[in-house]
């Protein structure tokens, strides 16, 4: 139900400029007319022209210079026209070091943004079309195992002697809550709250590390100590600058300068703060409508609807689309938000191995044919729920595989694309677009605008009146707070960004730096030696740490280097297999990259983690005239086909070779 | 012959046995154990020995099979046929003409959520419907700090809580609403709507006991089915039948020895009927029973008390009396985000536990400082909450008493009036729920043709949870919505109320017509 709606930004831009522009034609032309020179900072270099320069100088391989210099034309062409005083300056092509101010600003834009290096650091992030094969994943030698399990024995002795002591004898107000008092039931169960007492917070200051500032490129961490063994924390009042490979900001948006925040600006200005009312009621705008219309047309289907917040789009689409009597069968490791969301909605939930399709087949046959437990009617419906890309894991799901499955078995697909929105395919557009396959094919797709766009919330698309139900029997559409002016607008221009709309080029250089970022330092990795999970293209490159105390080491040697990680542990992950966690960015560029892998390869060897076994990749190259074709053959004449040697790479042939067989299949 | 060399064979072998049995260390022991039993306790050694038979049996059976006795084994060629004629329903049931109806009459609007809002169509309405009672949200000074924390933060945090997504706005955002309400701490989540659907489960947990008012709002009931408790519910805000209900519980469980968390969930201004708690009564109660309160102030935080603390300040309740304040900042606050305040025990166990803290990205730093900026604009200007009071009454005078048609549940301190046809009415005239839905529809549709937007309370996610099954069960009852606000000026309020009453009254009037002339 296409509405006409009268454009928000054009009336007003038009008019406080106070210039003559042509008549706008296109959307698009009205919201980049909408990034016109605002009065407020009255710059004589326009955001659109300071766009421009900034991604003339990315994309030139010297950045020193200045911006002035390089955008001469587009000032004399824009701003000639629009008749402003300052064109009449004689254009000087003479070099002029930059104002402190301006490197002061150029400083900033790169610690949220990285310019690209070279030219050469960009690849297409897409499927090969070879059935998608799962990841080898590597083990580590037993003494590792062993001394991770012992670990855990001994902190959960310890945990429990001193609970037992501490219960009986001490005061202390940590064990209050454990205990009944004044007739009250303890608050937290003993059993419950036992691992976070005992064994989480000894790593505790390994998370929730407060920040300040924008999360791009680099992240700035507030330093804090402990002196109570990270029962509370003291802030030291000083700040520091870290490479940041922890945030969820895959294509880079998380920005407080350029065509995102102008935008967004400028819709506060309009819209205030807040819509002040749930969908349902009056807040329901004509910018939410835009989003909810672009945001279909992006993922490929003919509606969405955008929540605020994307745990809650899980959690509250699952009881709208399945009731009692429907099946939901579920990757085993699927977010929490798709787990509580499909314990409301009342079917009956089961489970099937990490993208393992012949279980998935076998469970739909038995499904199938036995029907519902019991009664043996046969089920509603089977709603298969499997996301993108897996957060913890960096593997995609196998989608070819599961569609495969679907045209036989007829179930209904969901794939929250949480991670993968953005973060995968040619054009960012999540896994379909990976896999070359028609979104038509797959019933809903779900996914966050956090994380990718830089926002805030969630979205559903689907076919139109699946839509329709959904927005009249979706709860939070009904009662819950609709997204703010300024988050949607955020997700409409960093939608325009990427599909080339807004500033063409920038978006496709973001989609093919974090392609090119995922697969350099993955492989990179590898030849450290350390054991990496997931599929190649994969943005999310988790490292296996294994023992429990190396979480906090690792997270600490990489805090000395001025690197924010995630680490992460039982029960994100089994329990044995503690990790940490790269989210690689579009705003990260190769030095950056070397920086960590410098970084990865100093605390590998302090750690001990280079205990890979080449299994999974990271192998030398081929000796000269041996392609991987001939690999087998090769093998076989030179008494090498079970032989594999643990890759442990000099740093210097990573840094040197990794760019050329980064564009390579990954061995 | 063969069968005596067979006996030689059986012999000897049995010597063998025998001899080897013998040679084995301790053999001696078992042998005369079951030569003694043997002698002394037949019985005995027979049962034991049925014993050996089965532990063998179960040793050799094949492992743990999960299909229950009701597994229908088939054929690969059944399953394949099973698999062609199975048909799913579709995905969701077709949209219902009521459904369809609802959607298009949602209004949309053209630019800023303000007092005076413009429609997709044009029209400028006076806007009744929007939770902007001190029209914050075109304050300018306040976009001013938005913009200033856009060009310091960006938009969104990329991240969850736990993993670099709390900034320093958070902190301090916390640590003013602590402040402000009075508890020792606080934690700010990413969505009101979805605070206490998480805040119940990760303190409620099977077994436990949670009271709740039967009138609680679709959030917290969302919270009690995930939470897997006991609940027991009692009649909406009546206190004895509270204490009832909490006598029985806490009798119970000295009987049964048993001691388990047990917890009161109630609303400071409920959602769906308007009116508020006794919450000293409430206190009392709790403390001689010794349940925990969780109370949702989503309603009430910002709009109730001297300074908009709360239920708590304008009932002079201690706020530490109460264990768990849930809250929004999403509605009359413009900003965006829901809290709970309690004590410090209690906010930091949710930050590893609460499952839309934990699993959901930080709230955008615009709206954290937005937050903070508003509560300290109210917290040093109460006039702005006196003159909305002012203003309510004056829009409920038009309404309440003089309607003949509809009467306001709400506590008259709520700038959200709730409107629901009398009771007689409703009787006289035999409007079931969904009748009653459909005339209220129509009330909204005439008043916004009069230019003031209003709208309608939202039942429809109730509708499976709370179906009467027999006639005296509690039922969500329709309801106009009408929201005051301290944008317009008292004189245009007045007007609006006017409108309103007409409006209803012209669709009463109309449809007492229409049932006249249809006899039934």
């Amino acid at each position: 139900m296409p509405r006409k709606l009268s454009n928000p930004f054009s009336a007003s831009s038009s008019e406080r400029s106070g210039e003559q522009r042509r008549p706008s034609t296109s959307k698009s032309n009205r919201l980049s007319q909408f990034f016109s020179p605002s009065q407020k900072n009255k710059e004589q270099v326009s955001a659109q022209q300071s766009l421009l320069a900034m991604q003339q100088l990315n994309s030139s391989s010297s950045p020193q210079i200045t911006a002035p210099s390089l955008s001469l034309p587009t000032i004399s062409l824009s701003t000639a026209t629009a008749g402003e005083p300052n064109s009449d300056e004689p254009p000087t092509t003479l070099f002029s070091p930059p104002s402190a101010a301006e490197t002061r600003k150029r400083r900033r834009m790169d610690a949220q943004f990285g310019p690209l290096v070279s030219q050469s650091h960009r690849y297409v992030s897409q499927d090969t079309g070879e059935p998608l094969v799962a990841p080898v994943l590597d083990e580590p030698p037993y003494y590792y195992v062993l001394t991770t399990y012992m670990s855990y024995i001994l902190l959960i002795f310890f945990g429990h002697a001193r609970d037992f002591f501490g219960k009986r004898f001490s005061s202390k107000t940590t064990y209050k809550s454990l205990k009944a008092h004044n007739g009250y039931a303890p608050l937290n169960d003993d059993f419950d709250n036992f691992y976070v007492r005992r064994l989480k917070m000894r790593l505790d200051d390994c998370f929730a590390r407060p920040t300040t500032g924008v999360p791009g490129r680099y992240i700035t961490l507030m330093d804090r100590k402990s002196t109570n063994y990270n029962q509370t924390y003291d802030f030291t009042g000083t700040y520091t600058e870290t490479l940041n490979m922890s945030s969820y900001n895959y294509l880079g948006f998380a920005q407080s300068e350029g065509p995102c925040a102008d935008a967004v600006e400028e819709t506060v200005n309009k819209y205030g703060l807040s819509c002040c009312s749930p969908r349902a009621d009056a807040g329901t705008t004509d910018l939410a409508l835009e989003v909810e219309q672009e945001v279909a047309k992006f993922v490929g289907k003919p509606a969405a609807m955008v929540f605020s917040m994307g745990f809650v789009t899980n959690s509250s689409s699952f009881p709208a689309l399945v009731s009692k009597g429907c099946l939901i069968i579920s990757d085993e490791l699927n977010h929490a938000s798709i787990r509580i969301g499909a314990r409301l909605s009342g079917a009956v939930i089961r489970s099937f191995k990490h993208n393992d399709m012949s279980e998935l087949e076998g469970k739909l046959r038995e499904a199938i044919s036995q029907g519902q437990p019991r009664t043996h009617r046969p089920w509603k419906k089977i709603l298969v729920a499997v996301e993108g890309l897996y957060s913890m894991e960096g593997t995609m799901c196998d989608l070819p595989g599961i569609l495969n499955l679907k045209d036989r078995y007829k179930f209904y697909l969901f794939i929250d694309e949480a991670h993968s929105i953005g973060a995968l395919g040619p054009n960012g557009r999540g896994v379909c677009d990976y896999f070359n396959v028609d979104p038509a094919r797959v019933d809903i797709l779900m996914g966050t605008l956090t994380k990718s766009f830089g926002a805030n919330g969630g979205y559903v698309a689907a076919e139109k009146t699946i839509i329709e139900k959904l927005k009249s029997t979706n709860a939070s559409t009904q009662l819950g707070e609709s997204a703010t002016p300024s988050v949607l607008m955020q997700i409409l221009a960093s939608l325009k960004l990427i599909t080339g709309e807004l500033v063409p080029g920038q978006g496709e250089e973001r989609l093919q730096r974090i392609a090119f970022n995922s697969r350099y330092l993955r492989l990179g990795l590898k030849r450290l030696g350390l054991i990496v999970y997931g599929h190649d293209d994969s943005p999310i490159i988790p490292v296996m740490l294994y023992n429990p105390g190396k979480m906090s080491a690792f997270s600490h040697e990489m805090l000395k280097r001025k690197i924010s990680v995630v680490v992460v542990g039982y029960p994100a992950t089994p329990l044995i297999s503690s990790r940490a966690r790269f989210c690689v960015s579009s705003a990260h560029n190769k030095d950056d990259l070397d920086r960590l892998l410098v970084a990865c390869d100093e605390v590998g060897d302090i750690l001990q983690l280079k205990f890979s076994t080449g299994i999974a990749g990271g192998l030398e190259p081929l000796p000269p005239g041996v392609t991987p074709e001939m690999e087998q053959e090769w093998r076989k004449e030179n008494g090498l086909e079970r032989v594999v040697k643990p890759p442990r790479w000099a740093l210097e042939d990573i840094i040197s070779q990794g760019v050329r067989d980064t564009k390579e299949p990954l061995r | 012959m063969d069968v005596q060399d067979a006996q030689k064979i059986v012999l000897s072998g049995l010597h063998v046995a025998s001899d080897a049995f013998q040679k084995v260390p301790g053999s001696a022991v078992i042998i005369r154990y079951v030569q003694s039993s043997y002698q002394n306790d037949p019985i005995r050694s027979a049962f034991e020995l049925v014993l050996v038979i089965f532990f063998i049996r179960y040793l050799l059976s094949p492992s743990y099979s999960t299909h229950n006795k009701n597994f229908v084994k088939l054929t690969d060629d059944e399953i394949d046929e099973l698999v062609d004629e199975w048909q799913p329903e579709p995905l969701v049931p077709a949209v219902t003409a009521h459904e369809e109806n609802d959607i298009e009459r949602i209004p949309i609007i053209a630019g800023p959520a303000g007092p005076k809002s413009k429609l997709a169509n044009g029209k400028t309405v006076s806007n009744l419907a929007s939770y902007n009672f001190y029209n914050f949200n075109a304050n300018e000074q306040l976009k001013e700090r938005a913009v200033a924390t856009l060009r310091t933060y960006g938009v969104g945090p990329c991240g969850p809580p736990q993993f670099y997504g709390t900034q320093d706005v958070h902190m301090k955002t916390e640590a003013d609403i602590a402040k402000y309400i009075g508890t020792e701490k606080c934690i700010v989540y990413a969505q009101a709507f979805s605070t206490i659907s998480s805040v119940i489960p990760s303190f409620c947990k099977r077994g436990d006991i949670i009271v709740a008012d039967k009138a609680v709002n679709y959030s917290i009931r969302r919270g009690l089915e995930i939470s897997r408790s006991n609940i027991h519910w009692f009649n909406h805000n009546d206190m004895d039948d509270l204490e009832e209900t909490m006598k029985r519980i806490a009798l119970e469980q000295t009987k049964k020895k048993k001691l388990t968390r047990r917890f009161i969930v109630t609303e400071g201004l409920f959602e769906i009927i308007g009116d508020s708690v006794d919450l000293p009564r409430l206190v009392e109660l709790k403390e001689k029973y010794k349940f925990r309160v969780i109370l949702d102030e989503t309603w009430s935080f910002g709009v109730l008390g001297r300074t908009g603390r709360g239920l708590t300040e304008a009932q002079n309740v201690d706020p530490t009396q109460v264990d768990m304040i849930v809250g929004s900042l999403a509605g009359p606050l413009c900003a965006g985000g829901g809290f709970c305040a309690g004590p410090r025990d209690v906010v930091e166990h949710q930050r590893i536990s609460a499952a839309s803290y934990c699993f959901s990205a930080a709230l955008p730093a615009m709206l954290a400082i937005t937050a903070s900026e508003t509560i300290n604009l109210i917290q040093n200007n109460p006039d702005i909450l006196t003159t909305c009071r002012e203003y309510t009454l004056a829009l409920r005078a038009q309404l309440d008493p003089r309607s003949d048609w509809v009467m306001c549940t709400s506590a008259p301190e709520n700038p959200i009036l709730l409107l629901v046809i009398k009771p007689e009415i409703v009787k006289s005239r035999r409007l079931f729920p969904e009748e009653q839905e459909r005339v209220l529809q129509e009330c909204v549709e005439e008043t916004l043709s009069n230019g003031v937007l209003i709208t309608r309370l939202k039942t429809a996610p109730f509708a499976h949870t709370i179906r009467p099954k027999n006639e005296d069960a509690w039922c969500v009852q329709p309801a106009l919505k009408v929201c005051a606000t301290t944008g317009l000026s008292k004189k245009e309020l007045e007007k609006a109320g006017t409108t309103i009453r007409h409006a209803i009254t012209k669709v009463m009037q109309r449809r007492t017509s229409a049932k006249l002339s249809v006899p039934s």
